[in-house]
């Protein structure tokens, strides 16, 4: 039984203790001081989750299955990374201490931590980022079908945002003069009301419903109504 | 009987597709394809937000995003840093993104070294660099910058730098920029640090398009100017260009202006790719009725 | 067997249990800011006060919010009927397990890429109790990769709950949870080439979710998963919508694990949720009826409550 009333009781005690310490000018900072303290729980964790990362990979290679090139690519990319960054290995020494090793500037594009930024994982990151244009593209021709009006709704919308995001939209609607009754029609005008109507409305509508969602999960959590995140014999799973 | 080109279309290896799409980034970019920017009121207002900061002010740029939004995100970031040295602005460099430090250092010795070679180290600008915290950063930020930041990111306290010595909280600033990808971001800057003190400093963004549903109920009530995507870099380009043409380099702050060419034929197409779905759907359905 | 009438009966005494004093605290607190009461004002100024007055609104609406709830879950208990509607995705839960038991391919659960103090990475954590405890059912093989540690230990944790819960202890195996990276771009391609050389049957990703999502989607679209998607990023429930079989759109998500577990208490603060819903679409109402008039007669008593409450809130 306490393996299951202990965790609720700190959960339900402290999220208590952070909701009304909010409203009080008196301990406003006792919020600040969680995420400090989860921020130092948080880096210690790194040391469980990078032994896992080593753990799973090693063995990988260790037992020569399939893929285990990229396994040991993994590895030798990671302690590189950690071996120039946390010792500083070849970093440009500071201008005011040169002789203290770690005042040095690992960032610096001629530290081999700056160059392994600069030309591995920064175009690394953009091409995965990129790699969303072509996702986009062939979801829009799976899913952009107009089986029913509100579909239809959603195809009109995207054509015209599409096309007023682009110098298109203004050329074919820009003989529209602004001021007469019809201006509305001109391609940024409808974009300026798609987003900031229509959409806002939407989004709008969306965040109180999320919002109220967090309250009722909170709700559940503090008073120990949803247990599923307690382990075995506490679980409500 | 062999069905439809039509029908079959609807049915093509997504491959195709994504060939189309790079070649219709691909060949805009190598052709240098290059369209007039009218710039639309948000644009407009971002700039005349900080037109109207008093020159030779103190202002926070938070470049809060990472190298896989760079392709977004650099041109707006050009162009402000930019901007905001022709108004001969005191800038103080940030980021809460771990990956976001480099991108400053860059942007700083791209734009504003290279535009404006009188800026002094700890006079003119100074970095506070990265802490980690997330929306922990901007809320203490709000009430006390030094126990945030005790020294800038060269390891020097606070105090021994001049642009920084009195610098108390965000309200020491008349400006602040927030160039986003995420969280954090612009949404943390708004209701931390420009939620408690509204009137203390304007605040303008610059973000992804992926955002803007997000960020637009706050504008513009908390947020006097946001700049949307590539489209608001290139617009709010041809403002700046117009009125601080750059000594040098105009490249640098064109690059907004360059992705637009490849993004018109990509949404062109992208237009073409529903409406040949749809034909598609609509082939199928006809060929299904008439069996 | 309880009278249906007297179920009902306790069940509205038990709302106004709860909503008489926290309308009585709004009502209140509205009238000391409308006769700008000078207490709560030279508190401000003084910062003595016990509760700072410009958070007072909030506190009033949280007290509203989280009173509704409760009196929703003791309307629960009280034994009336609760009428909750379907929610496909959650549904289909067991649908795409059993596809993958069938196929003898794996179940992904991604719990999004953000750590243990957001949110929505919590609710995904309880919506994989429910899922990790169907998949031990099924004797299907559930992989978690996650993208910060605390996520992963926390994640082991449910799963084996789970694995208990099912009484299939001995097929519970941790290696299937395991840490990628934090950095985002990283962790999605790692799990993107997972799923393509793996092909999971079933794909659930239940979390804080950025520019990765329509990645997930996508690639899990080309290899053929049932693909179950939730989270509360309002920016990325597009591309889930487009993308995945079945979407948990905000609110929704956060009702998931409670609509899982069936239990009567955990039903009872979905209905709150709704009835916190209906208030706060009954106060906008108010609100667009004052502003109108407001606007069409400045000078009238409704413009001056109306600029009343625009000013205690904040505006």
């Amino acid at each position: 039984m306490l393996q299951r009333t202990i965790p609720i009781a700190i959960l339900s005690i402290s999220g208590i203790v952070l909701v009304l310490a909010y409203f009080s000018p008196f301990t406003q900072s006792w919020g600040e001081q969680a995420v400090d303290w989860f921020n130092i729980i948080a880096g210690i964790a790194y040391i469980l989750g990078g032994g896992n990362l080593l753990r799973v990979n090693l063995e990988k290679i260790s037992a020569q299955r399939p893929g285990w090139a990229y396994a040991a690519i993994t590895v030798a990319a990671f302690v590189a990374m950690l071996g120039f960054g946390l010792l500083k290995l070849g970093a440009v020494p500071s201008e005011k201490y040169p002789d203290v090793h770690f005042a040095g500037d690992y960032e610096s594009n001629s530290a081999p931590y700056g160059w392994m930024y600069w030309n591995v994982i920064s175009p690394l990151g953009a091409t995965m980022f990129a790699m969303l244009a072509f996702y986009v593209a062939s979801a829009a021709f799976r899913a952009f079908r107009a089986k029913n009006l509100e579909s239809v709704l959603l195809l009109g919308t995207a054509f015209i945002v599409l096309l007023s995001a682009t110098a298109a939209g203004a050329y074919l609607t820009g003989w529209i003069p602004a001021d007469s009754a019809v201006g509305f029609m001109r391609a940024e005008r409808l974009r300026t009301m798609i987003t900031e109507v229509v959409q806002t409305a939407g989004m709008r509508a969306i965040g109180i419903g999320i919002a109220i969602g967090v309250v009722a999960l909170s709700v559940r959590l503090i008073l120990g109504i949803d247990r599923s995140y307690l382990s075995k014999d506490g679980g409500a799973a | 009987m062999s069905e439809p080109l039509l029908v079959r279309l609807g049915r093509i290896d997504r491959r195709w597709i994504f060939l189309a799409m790079a070649l219709s980034i691909i060949v805009p970019m190598l052709l240098k394809v290059r369209f007039p920017e009218i710039p639309q009121p948000m644009a407009r207002a971002t700039f005349e937000a900080i037109e109207r900061v008093p020159e030779g002010s103190r202002v926070l740029i938070a470049f809060d995003y990472d190298p896989a939004s760079q392709g977004e995100l650099q041109p707006m970031a050009n162009a402000i840093v930019h901007h905001c040295a022709s108004r001969g602005h005191k800038m103080v460099f940030m980021t809460l993104w771990p990956f976001g430090g480099p991108l400053a250092e860059r942007t700083i010795d791209d734009i504003l070294l290279a535009y404006h070679p009188g800026y002094k180290y700890g006079i003119d600008y100074a970095e506070l660099g990265f802490q980690p915290g997330n929306e922990g950063v901007v809320k203490l930020m709000s009430t006390n910058i030094p126990k945030q930041f005790p020294t800038d990111k060269r390891g020097t306290p606070l105090a021994q730098v001049p642009l920084l010595a009195d610098l108390a909280d965000t309200t020491g600033f008349k400006l602040v920029v927030s160039i986003s990808a995420g969280y954090p971001g612009a949404k943390e800057w708004v209701q931390y640090a420009n939620g408690p003190a509204p009137e203390a400093f304007t605040f303008v963004s610059g973000t992804t398009g992926v955002q803007a549903a997000q960020l637009l109920p706050y504008y513009p009530a908390q947020m006097e100017g946001m700049l949307l995507a590539v489209k608001g870099a290139a617009e709010y380009e041809t403002i700046v260009e117009e009125k601080y043409p750059p000594p040098q380099h105009p490249e640098r702050i064109g690059d907004g202006r360059v992705r637009m060419g490849p993004q018109l034929v990509a949404h062109v197409l992208m237009i073409v790719l529903i409406v040949l779905g749809n034909l598609s759907m609509a082939a199928g359905r006809t060929r299904g009725g008439m069996r | 067997m309880i009278d249906r009438r007297i179920q009902v009966r306790r069940g509205v005494e038990a709302v106004l249990a709860a909503g008489i004093p926290a309308a009585g605290i709004l009502a209140s607190a509205s009238a000391a800011f409308a006769q700008g009461d000078a207490a709560v004002a030279s508190a401000a100024a003084e910062k003595d006060a016990w509760i700072d007055p410009a958070r007072v609104p909030l506190l009033v609406a949280l007290i509203v919010a989280c009173g509704l709830i409760v009196a929703a879950i003791a309307l629960a208990r009280s034994g009336v009927p609760l009428k909750i509607r379907k929610l496909a995705a959650l549904d289909a839960v067991d649908e795409a397990v059993g596809r993958a038991t069938e196929m003898g391919r794996s179940v992904l659960f991604v719990p999004g890429i953000q750590d243990m103090n957001d949110v929505q990475t919590v609710a995904g954590i309880t919506v994989l109790g429910p899922v990790a405890k169907t998949a031990a059912e099924y004797d299907a093989r559930l992989e978690v990769p996650t993208s910060r540690s605390l996520v992963m230990v926390a994640a082991r944790e449910t799963v084996q709950a789970a694995h208990f819960a099912a009484g299939r202890p001995e097929t519970y195996n941790e290696g299937n949870i395991t840490y990628i990276t934090d950095e985002q771009f990283a962790y999605v391609s790692a799990v993107v080439g997972r799923m393509v050389r793996e092909k999971p049957a079933a794909c659930f990703y239940m979390g804080a979710f950025y520019a990765e999502s329509l990645l997930f989607a996508e690639n899990g679209n080309s290899i053929g998963a049932i693909q179950i998607a939730g989270t509360a990023e309002p920016s990325q429930l597009p591309f889930f919508v487009a993308a995945c079989d079945y979407t948990l759109i905000g609110e929704e998500f956060f009702a998931a694990s409670a609509y899982l577990s069936g239990e009567r208490d955990q039903l009872g603060s979905i209905k709150g949720q709704d009835f916190v819903k209906l208030a706060v679409a009954g106060v906008i109402l108010a609100g667009v009826a004052l502003a109108t008039v407001a606007a069409v007669a400045p000078d009238g008593g409704a413009a001056s409550l109306f600029r009343s409450f625009q000013s205690a809130l904040g505006g």
